[in-house]
């Protein structure tokens, strides 16, 4: 058994939270530059000069990159040796966000009844926390703080098995074709294939952590993401839907065996604000 | 590209006639914020006959929720959220002599319809970049709904604050001529 301190989690927590949303990953960065060369609208490139500009910004002077921070997702994975000690892992973990939005200066944008009294919680909790147990004496924290507009834009459906592929395309370029303006393109399509429903929108999601256009190892889904991408590409939304050629910098599927009756699909859309990162205790 | 057009609030029909989709504007003056409950609020108020806490004539209103100013600092980041949340409301508002909106993302039918009535432009600002536009706002303070927090209703001074035309007062639509000239077809 290792011993992980509750407070060193909160404390990676609290540091993961304002770093990302101050910093975009490096590859999001260099996606959305070579997004920049590529476009042929004017009016896009400038919007591109513009989001390009903002991440400098918010490096430079220590402003959000959005205002959005989010809602702060957390994905653990801990190794099956560890025993933590002094706190509840959720509680330290709850704790972390806690601290990471107030002294981060971030937004809170959470509210504890979700249909009626929607009162914001004012320090950004709870946390969406998923575990996943794994072999090893480690703990592995992903954060990602993930905003309204592009989360309001993700959808699940079940097509029929006889659709296969076809149903698949249709489904995720009908929802990019759909969202527009309002993810704050260019996104990052994450796609989930197949498990159960619950399972399928968690792979979509996860999808979205790889490093951005790097294809799925397996030939035939790294050929489904290229289709989809082209397509995808040709509905002219263009960055802020303003019009143009790139409206997605990625398409990421992730899939799992599911049941012989059913082929779930959920599109997860990450805006070109696509905050993440990770730290391993 | 078309040059940019520095524009000064509040806007007058004068200037909404010269003001086209797909123009880029630096705008300089004072803007409102709301967002979805301030919204709910106002058009309440308004159907109530109870008194406003801002005029409405003439009003540009900023979709938006800020992140919370480091100590020195007018505001934090402080970029647009989607402005469909705003569609129920808007048409009233617009009714009202509401000239400019500045959101990012689709208006539903009735809001396109009541601008190119009662003359109003929806301004397209770029969503997500909070801290960019941040330092085009000069001074912030609250004048509403203080609880609501974020959510607040916000007097702000902008100075050459960037934003695209995306609907004018002639009907013209950036986010539909923008996607058919660059949509090929399967
Ligand atoms: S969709 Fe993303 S970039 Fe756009 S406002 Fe929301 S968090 Fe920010």
């Amino acid at each position: 058994m290792r011993e992980i301190k509750a407070d060193d989690i909160t404390k990676t927590i609290a540091n993961l939270f304002k770093h990302s949303c101050h910093y975009l990953p490096q590859d999001v960065l260099t996606a959305l530059k070579q997004a920049r060369e590529k476009e042929k609208s004017e009016v896009a490139r400038d919007v591109l000069d513009k989001i390009l500009e903002n991440c400098e910004i918010a490096a430079k002077e220590q402003i959000p990159l959005c205002q959005d921070t989010g809602a702060a997702v957390v994905m653990l994975e801990l190794g099956q040796e560890v025993h933590i000690v002094g706190n509840d892992l959720y509680a330290a973990v709850n704790e972390g966000v806690r601290q990471g939005y107030a002294n981060g200066y971030l937004r809170k944008s959470i509210v504890r009844q979700p249909f009626s009294e929607r009162i914001n919680t004012r320090d950004n909790t709870p946390a969406m926390i998923y575990t996943d147990i794994v072999p090893g004496n480690k703990l592995k924290i992903t954060v990602m703080p993930k905003g309204g507009g592009s989360e309001n834009m993700s959808r699940l459906t079940v097509v029929a098995p006889a659709q296969g592929r076809q149903g698949i395309i249709d489904f995720v370029v009908n929802r990019v074709d759909e969202a527009g303006s309002n993810p704050c393109p260019p996104v990052i399509v994450g796609i989930g294939i197949g498990g159960t429903t619950e399972k399928t929108m968690m792979l979509a999601k996860k999808a979205l952590l790889r490093k951005v256009g790097e294809p799925n190892r397996d030939a035939e889904i790294a050929e489904l993401e290229k289709d989809i991408l082209k397509r995808v590409n040709n509905l002219g939304i263009g960055a802020m839907g303003y019009g143009g050629t790139i409206t997605a910098l990625a398409v990421h599927i992730e899939t799992f065996p599911c049941h012989i009756a059913s082929l779930p699909v959920a599109v997860n859309m990450q805006c070109w604000c696509a905050r993440h990162e990770d730290a391993i205790l | 590209m078309a040059q940019v057009k520095k524009v000064r609030l509040p806007l007058t029909n004068e200037t909404l006639k010269e003001l086209r989709a797909g123009d880029n504007l630096l705008l300089s003056g004072v803007m409102y914020v709301g967002r979805d409950a301030a919204h709910k609020r106002l058009v309440e108020a308004m159907e109530q006959g109870k008194p406003l806490p801002i005029d409405i004539k003439g009003l540009t209103i900023y979709f938006m929720g800020p992140s919370p100013a480091r100590p020195g600092r007018p505001i934090g980041s402080a970029g647009p959220t989607t402005s469909g949340r705003m569609d129920a409301y808007s048409p009233r508002l617009i009714a009202e002599g509401l000239k400019g909106m500045i959101g990012k993302g689709l208006r539903s039918k009735a809001v396109k319809d009541a601008m190119v009535k009662y003359k109003a432009v929806y301004l397209g600002a770029i969503g997500g970049a909070g801290a960019l536009i941040s330092k085009s706002i000069k001074k912030a303070e609250v004048v509403a709904y203080e609880e609501l927090g974020a959510e607040a209703l916000r007097r702000l001074e902008v100075e050459d604050f960037p934003v695209t035309v995306i609907n004018d007062i002639y009907g013209g639509d950036l986010y539909e001529e923008g996607k058919a000239q660059y949509r090929v077809k399967e």
